[in-house]
């Protein structure tokens, strides 16, 4: 098949590394989100020990 | 250890030879696929890849319910506490279901394969038996291994059924591979090339890799 | 514990990720036969080696958690094969879409790393279902590790055997994941390759530190929730 024209390609290739980019951020969201619920809850059990 | 396996392969086939439960089964789910295959490709006769796909995928298939089934002699009765508890090597219980199930593999594959011939294969089987032979031979010992491998890793889950068929067949694609390859030039029309050294070879691989991994890890399963 | 050298790491990561953006699209020339299209493949095979030496690592880790019995060993082994999962979810979708723009069809059997790579992903998935389904959790680990081990040896015989079956049907269409790229497309290949690797071991790192958090942290409730019963 011959090459795709430079603008339907590069359709395509933004594509792929648009995946590749969402995937990274969507896993550092949810990491971030997990921090987020640590944090959290060290901060309750930290202010139910100090009572 | 030898002891022990026998021990253990003599009351598992004994088992099955009064239950008749796993083979009959196994051997009469084969038929059916390949009667479905009949209707759903709507051919009359196969002959080459299309013959060599449909015999092996029908007995890797079969294969999956033979290995669901593997352990639960043991379950049912409780056995496999009795089985813990007794100085037993692990690898003797491997080496047992894994033999069993190689049995049970060739007893199926003796009825189901003549009868494929029968119902589908275009030209006849007769003319590359020891070539033939030997795939069978590596092919099924590959099959055991990681079927016995399977069963035990899936023996303790809830789920059983269920992952014993996504977690089996994936890991045969490579026996499916080789065994389609290698019976695909035995079942064309004119006998065309063979190059049944390298599959052979490379199932010789694969069964060795997996053989020794399952001795090695069995150990860590059902352990308790 | 595990957070050591993150930060650096993570570091390492972006620069070497952003140099690789730059040389894919500024400095690695066209290529002749696939013209634009072709940049997807510096994003799409340094994945998939990546992701494919995450399966094998997570073997290597759960073996030494059977020879050791030390839990953290399964953690790593655990998070190294969730990661490899994820970047194969990555793999599979730029492949398509690296088909698609290249052949038309969002999928071909040609390749035979992205065939072989499917057969690896389906087996992979199996990993959450055997793993949650097993409650005790320490048997939990074992079989896990047990299933890592069968697995990552499983991963190059698949691709030896597909890529043997390839060789009949499918000619090798693909010579560019091969060794014999020109130069500039080399370099670009290889800052791209390690780029990923360095990504894939800093997430690693990140979710290992979370996790290991979460877990110090579920020990801290109970034992002060033990103390507080005590007392009470």
């Amino acid at each position: 098949m011959p090459a795709l024209p430079l603008d339907e390609a590069g359709k395509y290739v933004a594509g792929a590394y648009v995946v590749f980019l969402a995937l990274i951020l969507v896993y550092v969201a949810i990491i971030g989100a997990k921090i987020a619920r640590i944090d959290r809850e060290l901060t309750e059990l930290a202010s139910e020990d100090d009572e | 250890m030898i002891a022990a396996a026998r021990a253990i392969l003599r009351k598992d086939l004994l088992i099955e030879l009064r239950t008749k439960e796993s083979v009959p089964a196994m051997t009469l789910f084969a038929l059916t696929v390949y009667v479905l295959f009949h209707f759903g490709l709507d051919r009359d006769s196969l002959d080459g890849e299309l013959a060599a796909g449909v015999l092996w995928v029908t007995l890797l298939l079969a294969a999956v319910i033979g290995v669901s089934r593997l352990f639960a002699a043991e379950r049912e009765q409780g056995g496999i506490e009795g089985l813990l508890l007794a100085p037993v090597d692990r690898t003797a219980l491997f080496v047992a279901k894994a033999v069993g199930l190689f049995a049970m593999l060739v007893v199926v594959e003796v009825v189901a394969v003549p009868t494929f011939g029968l119902l589908l294969l275009g030209p006849g089987l007769g003319g590359a038996l020891p070539e033939l032979l030997a795939v069978f031979l590596l092919g099924n010992l590959g099959i055991a291994a990681v079927g016995a491998l399977v069963a035990a890793l899936a023996a303790e889950t809830r789920a059983r059924e269920l992952i014993v068929p996504i977690l089996l067949l994936p890991l045969l694609v490579p026996v499916l591979i080789s065994c389609a390859q290698a019976t695909e030039p035995l079942f064309r029309q004119e006998q065309g090339p063979e190059d049944l050294a390298r599959w052979l070879g490379l199932l010789s691989l694969y069964d060795v890799v997996f053989v020794l991994l399952s001795v090695a890890v069995f150990d860590y399963l059902l352990e308790d | 514990m595990y957070s050591k050298g993150l930060a650096p790491l993570a570091a390492a990561a972006v620069v070497t990720l952003t140099a690789a953006l730059a040389l894919v699209f500024f400095y690695a020339p066209l290529d002749a036969d696939q013209g634009f299209v072709q940049k997807i493949f510096y994003v799409h095979v340094p994945m998939a080696i990546v992701s494919l030496c995450g399966f094998v690592a997570g073997g290597v880790f759960a073996i030494r958690h059977l020879r050791s019995g030390d839990a953290s060993w399964d953690l790593r082994s655990y998070v190294a094969i969730h990661l490899a999962i994820i970047f194969g979810v990555g793999v599979l979708a730029t492949g398509s879409i690296w088909a698609r723009a290249s052949w038309g069809h969002w999928w071909v059997w040609d390749e035979p790393v992205l065939v072989s790579f499917l057969v690896v992903f389906l087996l992979y998935c199996v990993y959450y279902p055997l793993r949650f389904s097993i409650e005790d959790p320490e048997r939990q680990a074992r079989y896990s590790s047990v299933f890592a081990i069968a697995a990552g040896a499983f991963v190059p015989l698949n691709f030896v055997a597909v890529r043997m079956a390839q060789a009949y049907t499918h000619p090798r269409v693909l010579s560019q994941t091969g060794g014999d790229l020109p130069g500039e497309m080399r370099l670009t290949f290889l800052v791209a390759l390690l780029g990923m690797a360095l990504l894939f071991a800093t997430l690693w790192k990140l979710e290992l530190t979370a996790k290991h958090a979460a877990m110090q942290l579920k020990r801290l409730k109970r034992r002060l929730a033990e103390r507080e019963a005590v007392a009470a």
